[in-house]
């Protein structure tokens, strides 16, 4: 068992990189200095607000605007009627349909707070007011609200995983289990909320925004509006979380930018913390069915599963119940199919490992069912049914310390101390559970490129398109270049959240992190020796005389690798020089890439590469062991210890790969507990659209989170050996928790959250 | 929310005189004043500000009971030893009613005051139908999602929950309320929704509460605020109980018991059955569980909230075996 702290992996891990440096953005936003999207001092501001859609389904017919027009400081009402001359961009893969008109405010209803127009006034409080004036009549028609009322949907064939022969392993199986899992609509809620400034000057589009992918979004503007890429500029160097939710641009940014353009003044709109519950999609909410056969010891024989996501009626989002379930266990049988549900909702979206987390929900509860049937410990049946290889691709792992991370968690836990029995572990009305959760989240990948900039002082700045939305990019990068270069992080300063800067993928699916130190890596490296050849061969060069070929840095000093050789610091080099600054900007793409080709990599997802698009399949994992305490007479559950053991390759930060994964932790419990997005189903409102009623965890909810890390340098997985963090920690959790309950009291929940009404 | 103007009490007769007026709201803490008038419930064309009058946040604990100055913060009641001391209850249902921060700026009586959780109460963009908020235009929430709503004094027009803590426990030991007029037994100022849902409490245009007087007891002294939820902190309650129990010299005998309920009633509920057949009774598990069974005679659920129906009795024994040592 491996506790984490700092460590020396691989090469360049000699000096910061590996260490548990604190956030070097931390003390600004403790401090309310770092300054937020909606926060910018912007001249000349007037203010956007939506109206929404008061039903699930059907048309607009008619907006009557005149009241709110009548009201003083109004500027501007948008309606759906009133069409602009915008295109439809690309999707995230770069497929676009060409001449389609984009309409931000279309006709068509498709959910309940739809946006059907959007009111623009010189004051926030003046555009509020009026926007409620704003009466829309509506033709409406019979909706679907409610993921029950819609079927059993679709089955999106390409989804579809099968291997040997599920069904007739099963049937013959000596003990079998088959169950149903669901979980509910569930929300980001990040304490930022969404929106934007808009600002033009010319044909120049400036946003601030909160944005997971700056390059993403201002391909999107610029599709949008038919200009040029270049001629938008996504501003984002703060962002109060985003969980996925921040990686695209809405059509409340179109709305926005059209208006700023029609008023020639800069447009600030505000999405409320209600308006967040409609104005981009959460996690579908999802049902799955799991058949799983064993021998009588317990080996798998089959795994059969079924499931369903719901999406919305104009477009296909998958929230792939089957993603996890393939590869988390040894199985010569297997079958997994994807459906799809059609529901009046806003498209669903990607929420912290989209896919993984409700697949694993599924397939970790059910496995921890069999353990019962079979009659073995739950930790003992993930170890007798291990995956050596991954099963689905055929392929071996690159690294796989699920093992590792099952003993380690276990270990630490205490688990050889639990009484096997349901029910048979209490202190007084209180039942004491513990559970078992297992984890995983593929490793993509994707190039980056980056900027390092020697300034005449010898200190150094870093640019990237990249975005810190508080997993730590502004701290690792700035160790990766203080290591590469040989200076120290606090002669770094970093430049993040720019769309101007040098490309960076989306800071989601976990790729940002692996990606992003490898460019800024081979950057500082070729400016390294760069500075050493200018050192070199300067004409007054102290080191002309040394014989020396080559030269070392270290802390921020040029020298030969000799005890007494001179030596002197980059600064003194650039004066000598007479150089103001030095710009070195290297990207990770393929030699020879072309200029368009880079721009795509930066702009879509069309150049990501899989887990297993190489030799090898490539993930992180991840063990959580759980305790939970349920009153007995209330039904209400307390997580009160955790220990989590994590495989996610090298850690470049321990500290903040930590707090990443604590922060999924939480989210877990959340989800396992409390989280539920309640739809009204006779309109489809979303009726707990607050964060009094939304119930996230509270500090209270939480208990000591202990995290272990037992991963080694993956050098397939990313540059300098590490696989993503920050979506496998909250991959486990829910079921863990679920397990735990079980254990706890006999009752077997099998629908999130599990709320205190289901245990009584 | 719609523009108000907002002005500063200069006396409390000035205050009550200034909000006879159609229009015109006091507001204390203003914590939940704001966030109705956010939600578009509550359309002041003005609020008074009643915080800066002197000498009404006093706390006083004497012998012969305790009073307490409308505008107490929630924290400063919670916090105060003397409350702590001789009403546990109450003390708990402050410091387990919403977050330190609101605790911070709230007033007791703004607490006493806040209106309903329902969720079709407070969103009339969505629903316009609710009785509470306009006399007459339908019951939202029948058919709705109602998991918080009561089981206990509802009606076919309203089914909406009390929320708050206080009020619970004031009510469980006979508090009274003092206005600028008159004063009012705690079991009197709250009305049960009935066909008038509107009419929520006895307070008349203009009258302020002053003060909130609750007499000393040893069912007081030896009393327990229990809160059931499914989030640890920062909710409101599933179900609650505000108990206190007096023993007979016996040290097994009821002498006397106060059972109040929240979180399932449209009021805040004294459970007086459970009280009238525990009290001469011997303090022991089976009597007390069978007895609570009677705090939820006569409940009816709607759809989500049956929960609470089996709920209640359970609230209501562990808090009684808790005080008399035997949970
Ligand atoms: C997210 C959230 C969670 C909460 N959780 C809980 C909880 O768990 N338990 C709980 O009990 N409460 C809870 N509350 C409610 C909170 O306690 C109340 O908002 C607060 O007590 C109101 O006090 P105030 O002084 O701010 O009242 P204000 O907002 O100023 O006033 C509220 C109402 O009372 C009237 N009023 C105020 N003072 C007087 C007076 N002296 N005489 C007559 N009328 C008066 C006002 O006119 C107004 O109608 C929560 C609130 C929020 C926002
Ligand atoms: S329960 Fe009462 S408050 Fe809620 S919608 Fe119905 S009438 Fe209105």
């Amino acid at each position: 068992m491996t506790l984490i702290e700092p460590r020396k992996h691989g090469d360049a891990s000699d000096g910061s990189l590996g260490s548990r440096l604190s956030r070097l953005d931390g003390r600004r936003k403790i401090t309310g200095s770092a300054t937020y999207a909606l926060e910018q001092p912007v001249e000349n501001l007037v203010h956007a607000v939506l109206v929404q859609s008061t039903i699930a389904s059907g048309r607009v017919v008619s907006v009557d605007k005149a009241a709110a027009e009548a009201l003083p400081g109004v500027l501007m009402v948008l309606t759906p009627d009133k069409v602009f001359n915008m295109m439809v961009a690309s999707d995230w893969f770069g497929n676009r349909v060409e001449n389609v008109p984009y309409l931000p405010l279309p006709a068509e209803v498709n959910y309940y707070g739809q946006a059907v127009a959007a009111v623009i006034a010189e004051t926030f409080e003046q555009a509020r007011d009026a926007a409620r004036l704003v009466k829309v009549h509506y033709e409406e028609t019979p909706a679907v609200t409610v993921i029950d009322q819609g079927g059993s949907g679709t089955v999106t064939a390409p989804m579809t995983v099968e291997w040997g022969d599920a069904q007739a392993a099963f049937d013959t199986a000596d003990i079998t289990i088959e169950a149903e899992y669901r979980t509910p609509r569930e929300y980001h809620v990040p304490i930022e909320p969404h929106g934007l400034i808009a600002s033009w000057q010319d044909d120049q589009l400036t946003i601030w925004e909160p944005s997971q992918w700056t390059h993403g979004m201002a391909r999107t503007y610029a599709e949008w509006f038919e200009i040029p890429f270049e001629n938008v500029r996504i501003i984002s160097p703060f962002i109060g979380g985003g969980f996925g939710s921040k990686g695209g641009a809405y059509f409340y940014g179109a709305v926005a930018a059209l208006a700023a353009r029609e008023l020639a003044r800069p447009v600030k709109l505000a999405v409320t913390r209600s308006q967040g519950f409609t104005a981009y999609g959460g996690r579908a909410s999802t049902r799955q069915t799991l058949k799983l056969g064993a021998s009588a010891d317990g080996v798998l024989q089959a795994v059969i599963h079924r499931g369903a996501n719901e999406t919305s009626t104009y477009a296909d989002f998958h929230e792939g119940t089957g993603a996890a379930t393939p590869i988390m266990y040894a199985v010569n049988n297997f079958s997994s199919q994807q459906g799809l549900i059609k529901v009046n909702t806003v498209t669903p979206g990607a929420l912290r490992a989209p896919g993984k987390n409700p697949s694993a929900y599924g397939i970790e509860c059910a496995i921890d069912e069999l353990s019962y049937a079979v009659g073995i410990d739950p930790l003992e049946i993930r170890l007798r049914n291990y995956a050596d290889h991954d099963y689905q691709s055929g392929k071996p792992w690159s690294t796989r310390k699920l093992r590792e991370a099952l003993l380690a968690g276990a270990e630490r836990f205490g688990w050889s101390n639990r009484s096997a029995a349901p029910r048979s572990m209490r202190d007084g009305r209180t039942l004491i559970g513990w559970g078992i959760g297992c984890g995983t989240f593929p490793n993509l990948t994707n190039s980056s490129d980056a900027m390092i900039r020697i300034l005449s002082d010898g200190s150094v700045e870093v640019e990237s398109a990249g975005i810190d939305m508080g997993q730590g990019t502004y701290t690792i990068v700035a160790q990766t270049a203080a290591d590469a270069l040989g200076v120290s992080v606090d002669r770094v300063d970093v430049k993040l959240g720019d769309s101007v800067s040098a490309g960076a993928p989306v800071a989601g699916g976990s790729m940002l992190a692996g990606s992003i130190t490898g460019a800024v890596h081979k950057a500082a490296q070729a400016a390294r020796e760069e500075l050493i050849g200018l050192a070199l061969n300067a004409p007054n060069s102290p080191f002309s005389t040394s014989g020396a070929n080559t030269l070392v840095i270290e802390n921020g000093r040029i020298k030969t690798s000799r005890e007494d050789s001179p030596s002197m610091s980059i600064g003194e080099l650039m004066a000598m020089l007479g150089r103001e600054k030095l710009e070195v900007k290297r990207d990770t793409l393929p030699e020879g890439t072309t200029r368009e080709e880079q721009q795509k990599a930066f702009t879509h997802m069309s150049k990501v590469r899989g887990p297993t698009a190489g030799e090898f399949s490539i993930h992180s994992w991840g063990a959580h062991f759980i305790e939970v305490r349920v009153d007995e007479d209330f039904g209400t559950v307390r997580v009160s210890r955790i220990v989590s053991a994590f495989d996610c390759g090298r850690l470049y930060n321990p500290k903040l790969a930590e707090s990443q994964l604590r922060g999924g932790i939480i989210m877990g419990i959340g989800q396992a507990l409390l989280e539920e997005g309640l739809v009204d189903a006779r309109n489809g409102r979303v009726v707990n659209n607050n964060l009094g009623d939304y119930l996230v965890p509270t500090n209270a909810d939480v208990p000591p989170i202990e995290i272990l890390s037992v991963g080694e340098p993956d050098f397939e997985a990313s540059v300098l050996g590490g696989k993503g963090v920050g979506e496998v920690g909250i991959v486990g959790v829910a079921p863990a928790i679920a397990n735990a309950v079980f254990h706890a009291t006999g009752k077997r929940v099998r629908d999130l959250p599990i709320t205190l009404e289901k245990l009584i | 929310m719609k523009n108000f103007e907002f002005s500063r009490a200069t006396s409390l007769s000035d205050a009550s005189l200034r909000t006879q007026e159609a229009g015109v709201l006091l507001m204390a803490g203003g914590t939940s004043l704001v966030d109705l008038a956010k939600c578009g419930v509550t359309e002041p064309d003005m609020v008074v500000d009643i915080t800066r009058l002197g000498g009404l946040d006093q706390i006083e604990v004497s012998e012969r009971g305790a009073t307490l100055g409308a505008l107490s913060r929630m924290a400063a009641v919670a916090d105060h030893a003397g409350i702590k001391a001789e009403f546990p209850a109450i003390a708990q249902s402050l410091s387990l009613a919403a977050s330190q921060q609101l605790r911070n700026m709230a007033t007791i009586a703004g607490n006493l005051m806040q209106r309903t959780r329902c969720a079709y109460f407070r969103d009339p963009g969505a629903f316009p139908a609710c009785n509470k908020r306009q006399p007459g235009s339908g019951c939202s929430a029948l058919g709705g999602v109602t998991r918080n709503h009561a089981v206990l004094g509802t009606s076919r027009e309203c089914i909406a929950s009390y929320p708050g803590d206080l009020a619970v426990a004031l009510l469980a030991f006979d508090a009274t309320i003092e206005t600028t007029d008159r004063r009012i037994p705690i079991g009197e100022f709250f009305l049960e929704p009935g066909e008038t849902p509107h009419l929520e409490t006895l307070l008349r245009p203009g009258e302020i509460i002053t003060a909130i007087v609750v007499p000393a007891s040893a069912a007081a002294h030896r009393s327990t605020y229990l809160k059931v939820r499914d989030r640890q902190s920062y909710e409101f309650a599933a179900a609650s109980a505000a108990v206190g129990l007096q023993l007979e010299d016996d040290g097994r005998t009821i002498r006397d018991l106060r059972v109040a309920l929240g979180g399932v009633a449209t009021v805040p509920w004294r459970a007086s059955r459970v009280e009238q057949a525990l009290i001469g009774q011997v303090l022991d598990e089976g009597t007390v569980r069978q007895a609570s069974l009677l705090a939820v005679e006569g409940a009816v659920a709607h759809g989500d909230n049956h929960y609470k129906i089996d709920l209640v009795p359970r609230v209501v024994t562990r808090a009684i075996l808790t005080l008399g040592g035997l949970a």
